[in-house]
């Protein structure tokens, strides 16, 4: 990939970052006043401005918005309304526990949903295929909350094997990891399944079994390698589901990571820490779509471009 | 001389759908008219309203079950409110705001793929950056902050859900009327004086309809995964309103007494969910077969 490419797309991924931060900064600051939020609209005013000096939420929007910026590019993202704690180290302790959700997502689902989508792709029409895909299309359409209930209604209360909330031993990933990851097993399976077919009709596939290939080898030589490469395209997609799949899990299980803090702060309106996560998702997000890009085109320069773009029109 | 028509094949079964329908799909868009029926008529085929309260009849098991009657057929709830009425009106809730979300989203990324099309330049830069903008986006939790912070109204929470997935409606309408501006009938169109509004919307757009209905039957699902999902979470449809996402959210409490409360809904949504789907793959294989896979 030429030089100049990927500097544009670093810029545009810089861009998409601080786009995503004004957006941030509009809509929560936009969205009332969080000093009567926090102590009730009741109190009386001169308490309430005393707490608005205090938060800096007194001053015009602009101001603030300014204030905001220079604030963040000195790594300060305020304090947490509620207990004063310095925001971005309240969201951070917890960083490693909702990353250790999805990591061990991302190997079950992976383990799971690629050979699961070969095996339907090499069986194509046949039952194993349509086996496989009726499972996925069902997976894909479970939502993580019902997953979840029926987890727990079947397994803990039925045998009580397992707990249903909490964190710190290994049977305490079990439930939440088979919530998160039968979509994304689900999502695999599938795209696994077409990045396959699409490369078994490749007229290379041909070439390389008419002269004299058998077909086991060409598929592990031929086939294989190339279906890893459009893989890699849905790393993006990919990270933005697991963090939904994290908010929602997370607080079922009262797993203490990333996803459950965002919801009781959210619920709790402590602007400071929604902020900080937003932020973190979203600098996620765009950080993994930006490696994907390049990654694809490290990967295969010949039709990387041609096939991102085909993708991108079509693909979700 | 080679006849070139081939021999007909012979047909498989007996009989045959119409359409290449599948057995799936049929079944599919069963459930789904039954779902748009109930979303209609669910005051006409409610037993009760769907708030109204017995608290002597609480917690009552549904018919099946030893100690069910008919006076509540999928049983009752904490407050002895019949969940069956409450499963009617939970559904016209959930399809109405993903019928609503769905059309907003669709209408929002179709006219900016059209104004990126016919402006091209700055717009379409523009619209081509907020498509990468949106793409990028945690959107879920972002939807669940603002419904956080500026409190709980359905018009705002449908708004929100409306947002979702414009992006995919816009790249499809925008790619599509780039090709379409180069071929023949829109040339031929515009030399005869034809105006935008009429180009586009008289021409393009039913040249591009499969696809974008295509992509809306794809993006239903995820619609009301994200409406029950916020929902569930408490951050969406707000009670007495009762949608299928609050009702599974706090049946959860009495998962242990009485999963009816909780599964009916749950089932429903996994039920329409999948229907939808399926149904969308098999009018993704019909109407456009290069846009599948």
């Amino acid at each position: 990939m030429p030089f100049r490419i990927v500097v544009q797309k670093t810029l545009r991924a810089i861009l998409t970052v601080l786009l995503l931060v004004t957006a941030v900064f509009i809509v929560l600051r936009l969205s009332g006043d969080p000093a009567s939020a926090l102590l009730g609209a009741e109190t009386e005013q001169d308490v309430l401005e005393a707490l608005r000096q205090k938060l800096g939420v007194n001053r015009s929007i602009p101001e603030q918005y300014i204030a905001f910026l220079g604030e963040i590019a000195q790594g300060h993202f305020g304090r947490s309304y509620l207990d004063r704690r310095d925001a971005l180290e309240t969201v951070m302790e917890r960083v490693p526990r909702t990353l250790l959700l999805m990591g061990v997502t991302m190997v079950v689902a992976l383990a799971i949903g690629i050979p699961a989508g070969i095996a339907a792709a090499l069986s194509q029409g046949r039952w194993l295929d349509r086996g496989i895909m009726m499972l996925a299309v069902a997976g894909f359409c479970l939502p993580g909350f019902v997953i979840a209930i029926l987890l727990i209604l079947l397994l803990s209360v039925t045998w009580g094997l397992l707990p249903t909330t909490g964190y710190g031993t290994a049977k305490h990933l079990v439930l939440p990891v088979i919530t998160m990851a039968t979509h994304e097993t689900a999502v695999f399976a599938r795209y696994t399944r077409s990045a396959m077919l699409q490369v078994l009709s490749q007229p290379y596939m041909r070439t390389a079994l008419a002269k004299g290939l058998p077909w086991p080898r060409a598929v592990r030589r031929h086939a294989l390698p190339n279906t890893a490469i459009p893989l890699v395209t849905i790393g993006g997609f990919f990270v933005g589901s697991m963090i939904a799949g994290a908010v929602i899990t997370e607080s079922i299980f009262a797993w203490p990571g990333v996803g459950r803090l965002f919801v009781t702060s959210v619920a709790l309106r402590d602007l400071p820490v929604v902020q900080v996560i937003i932020m973190l998702a979203g600098i996620s997000m765009v950080v993994t779509n930006l490696t994907v890009d390049l990654l694809y085109g490290w990967l295969d320069p010949r039709i990387g471009a041609l096939l991102a773009k085909r993708m991108k029109g079509t693909d979700r | 001389m080679i006849d070139a028509t081939e021999p007909a094949a012979p047909p498989r079964h007996a009989w045959r759908l119409p359409l290449g329908l599948t057995p799936g799909a049929v079944l599919s868009l069963v459930w789904v008219v039954v779902m748009l029926i109930i979303a209609i008529g669910a005051p006409l085929l409610a037993l009760y309203d769907y708030d109204q309260i017995d608290l002597r009849g609480r917690l009552q098991p549904p018919v099946w079950l030893p100690g069910g009657d008919w006076r509540h057929p999928l049983g009752s709830d904490d407050l002895g409110r019949d969940v069956y009425s409450r499963l009617l009106f939970s559904i016209r809730t959930s399809v109405f705001v993903a019928i609503v979300g769905t059309v907003i989203g669709a209408l929002i990324g179709t006219t900016l793929g059209f104004l990126a099309a016919h402006f091209g330049r700055m717009v379409d830069e523009a619209v081509v950056l907020a498509i990468d903008f949106q793409a990028a986006l945690p959107f879920m939790i972002l939807a669940l902050a603002v419904v956080a912070f500026f409190g709980n109204s359905i018009y705002l929470f449908v708004a929100v859900i409306g947002i979702y997935g414009w992006e995919r409606y816009a790249r499809i309408t925008r790619g599509m009327t780039l090709a379409a501006l180069g071929q023949g009938y829109a040339v031929a169109l515009k030399v005869l004086g034809a105006g935008p509004v009429r180009l586009y919307l008289r021409h393009i757009l039913p040249n591009i309809a499969g696809a974008l209905t295509v992509c809306l039957t794809l993006t239903f699902p995820h619609v009301i995964l994200l409406e029950t999902s916020l929902s569930f979470l408490g951050l969406g449809v707000q009670p007495p309103q009762t949608s299928l996402g609050n009702m599974v959210g706090f049946g959860r409490d009495y998962l242990l007494t009485a999963w009816w409360i909780a599964i009916c809904p749950a089932a429903t949504i996994f039920l329409t969910t999948l229907a939808i789907s399926i149904f969308g793959d098999w009018l993704a294989d019909r109407l456009d077969p290069t846009l599948r896979n």
